[in-house]
């Protein structure tokens, strides 16, 4: 298995470390760490634990986004996983909660997928549909209300620790790791890519890029679901109207951020979950900041703007542009 | 117009005969904007037992969020004949003219929860609506009052960022907070009204100021928010209620729970009673021709740990919040 990190990964890393110094700037207590009811607590432990949702979206995003596709209907479909698993949760045993909101996860995977790779309706189109439809089911599930559960299981898994880090900061490092090693650890990776790179090239060698297709779906799906399982547990209760909204951008976002391009091809996982870490450290960074909530927005925007600047090749071509005129000169 | 006589007629003439009920009867077409939230689902639910409580007939539309279906439910209204309209508008303006239609069938508009532009203000009877302002500012006197000239930072957790009830919450709370010089609000940021949020926001402000340790209370624009916040204050190993005070609005059955196991001070409560009012005033205004002041504002209840929470709890969680 190899675990691929790219040296293209230096703007996102880069971007991270300034903006975590940033945030010690504004906030001197941000890498302060101790033990709270055995897990660990302070501000950096906060970025990983609530980037954690927009880490799971990235992981599946990014591979849809590399057969060429898009997937917008992750936030709906968190919801509806939070809803199902919230209604079971003080009446089941979490393996049972689980698999119902697991299964619940893939099957919208595989809905988008058959559209998607089937039907050949375009990615954006057709996921656009359980995106506004998802919700509505989630309503249906929780019947408009907040469900509220107190099983200590399924808390666990949004509040509760293993070796001191909270649960779905290793749930997410557990999933980067699966699928790393299924994606990287075989061809599937490069049959994914080789997909988005040129379909009908990929088709003609022997690529069977319906399956890449549908499977790289149904994967969103899954990851997509547990994340809305996490939301849920995180607050101990389902919020139809909330779960998840809007943050099938921020997945995107993260993708990008990481450098995977929207046209497909090649991509990174890593760099595609530290895209969620940079996305999350500036919100909490905001959160610390103590400036107006007016604010936010805008600075997230700059931030945005800056780390993909960053990344943008003509800039690259610039930068040794002038460090030639400026080699000749001397 | 004698289409409505008719219809009057014919609606007494059967409610004699059917039941012994009153001649004054009334039916009420209620156009409802959808059910959005919990609070609007307790709003429906609450018009319909107030409406049974005074034995008026009320039919209830569901508008799903559409003006031109509120619109539709309106002149539906007006054919029907019904003795007045409730309304909760959707939207603030475009309601002129289907309003002047049930003005010329003297039909009278009671608006419940929110308010239309002011071109409108004489095609309505009355409107029946909380005051956020006012409601910060309950919060807020309930704070100044329980730390009694003691020094206090308070955090806030705002709505929505440009939501109006969000800057008017803010507003009546930063009244009282000009006036006590021993309240100051030394963090505010936006938890959009929702727990998540709430939580994520709380978190933070417990780091930031000195592990919670500097904070003296929690003001949220919602329970909701609220909620999230006893959480993260909860996991931070601090006592909410007890070390930190607590007090939002809206009353929502959850806060209650709180309140009841000490996690939660106060909720000043957003009455999803609006009907009430609005039924009492057309029957006062149909029996007796007392025409009703163009505002009606709803109490906005405090509720304590004194106030049985409990009880309260029983009684507001099966209204569909």
């Amino acid at each position: 298995m190899m675990l691929r990190i790219p040296r293209r990964g230096f703007a996102q890393v880069l971007a991270l470390i300034v903006i975590l110094m940033i945030n010690r700037l504004v906030s001197p207590q941000f890498f302060n760490l101790h033990l709270q009811d055995g897990r660990l607590f302070g501000s950096v432990i906060d970025v990983l634990n609530r980037g954690t949702p927009v880490a799971l979206l990235s992981l599946g995003m990014v591979l849809v986004i590399a057969t060429g596709g898009i997937d917008l209907s992750v936030g709906a479909v968190m919801a509806i996983a939070g809803a199902t698993a919230a209604s079971l949760a003080d009446t089941h045993s979490l393996p049972v909660v689980l698999a119902s909101a697991l299964a619940v996860g893939l099957t919208c995977g595989l809905w988008n997928g058959i559209l998607v790779a089937v039907l050949r309706i375009q990615p954006i189109v057709a996921t656009l549909i359980l995106m506004v439809a998802g919700r509505g089911i989630a309503q249906l599930i929780t019947e408009g209300r907040i469900v509220t559960f107190t099983s200590p299981d399924l808390v666990w898994m949004g509040n509760g620790a293993v070796l001191g880090l909270p649960t779905p900061v290793v749930i997410a490092l557990g999933m980067l790791l699966v699928t790393a090693a299924v994606v990287r650890g075989s061809a599937l990776g490069l049959l994914i890519e080789a997909t988005g790179g040129n379909a009908r090239a990929s088709e003609l060698s022997g690529v069977g890029t319906r399956a890449m297709i549908l499977s790289v779906y149904v994967w969103c799906g899954l990851c997509a679901s547990l994340a809305g399982v996490i939301a849920a547990a995180d607050i101990m209760g389902a919020d139809a109207n909330n779960a998840g909204l809007w943050l099938e951008l921020d997945a995107i976002l993260a993708v990008v951020i990481g450098g995977t391009s929207l046209f497909g091809g090649r991509f990174s996982l890593v760099l595609a979950v530290a895209g969620a870490l940079i996305i999350q450290a500036m919100n909490t960074g905001i959160l610390l900041s103590g400036y107006p909530p007016e604010l936010n927005l805008l600075v997230k925007a700059v931030v945005v703007l800056a780390v993909l600047l960053a990344q943008s090749p003509r800039l690259g071509d610039l930068s040794r542009f002038t460090a030639r005129w400026r080699r000749t000169k001397s | 117009m004698t289409l409505k006589a008719l219809f009057a007629a014919s609606a007494t003439a059967a409610l004699l005969l059917a039941t012994s009920a009153s001649a004054a009867e009334l039916t009420v077409g209620f156009s409802q904007i959808g059910s959005e939230s919990g609070w609007r689902a307790a709003e429906t639910s609450v018009s319909k037992s107030e409406a049974a409580k005074r034995k008026i007939n009320l039919k209830i539309a569901d508008a799903q969020q559409k003006q031109e279906n509120q619109i539709k439910a309106i002149r539906s209204f007006i054919a029907q004949g019904v003795d007045a309209i409730f309304l909760a508008p959707v939207v603030a303006s475009g309601w002129d003219a289907v309003l002047k239609e049930a003005k010329e069938a003297k039909i009278p508009v009671v608006l419940l929860d929110r308010d239309i532009d002011p071109s409108g203000k004489d095609l309505y009877l009355t409107a029946v609506t909380s005051d956020s302002v006012h409601e910060g500012a309950v919060a807020g006197e309930w704070l100044a009052k329980t730390v009694a000239g003691k020094d206090c930072n308070v955090v806030e957790l705002q709505g929505t960022v440009g939501a109006s009830v969000a800057t008017n919450r803010k507003k009546g709370f930063d009244s009282v907070v000009a006036k006590n010089a021993n309240l100051k609000v030394v963090r505010s940021q936006t938890g959009e009204f929702t727990r998540a949020k709430g939580k994520e926001v709380m978190e933070s402000f417990i780091k930031a100021e000195n592990g919670g340790k500097s904070i003296c209370a929690v003001y949220a624009h919602n329970d909701d928010m609220m909620v999230g916040a006893i959480q993260a204050m909860k996991e931070a190993g601090l006592k909410p209620g007890k070390d930190i005070l607590t007090v939002s609005i809206d009353a929502v059955p959850d806060i209650f729970k709180a309140i009841a196991a000490g996690e939660a001070n106060a909720t000043v409560e957003l009455t999803p009673n609006m009907a009430g009012p609005a039924f009492d005033a057309i029957v006062a205004f149909k029996e007796k021709g007392t025409v009703p002041p163009k505002w009606i504002q709803t109490e906005s209840k405090l509720y304590t740990s004194a106030d049985e929470p409990m009880k309260v709890y029983d009684s507001k969680k099966g209204l569909g919040y």
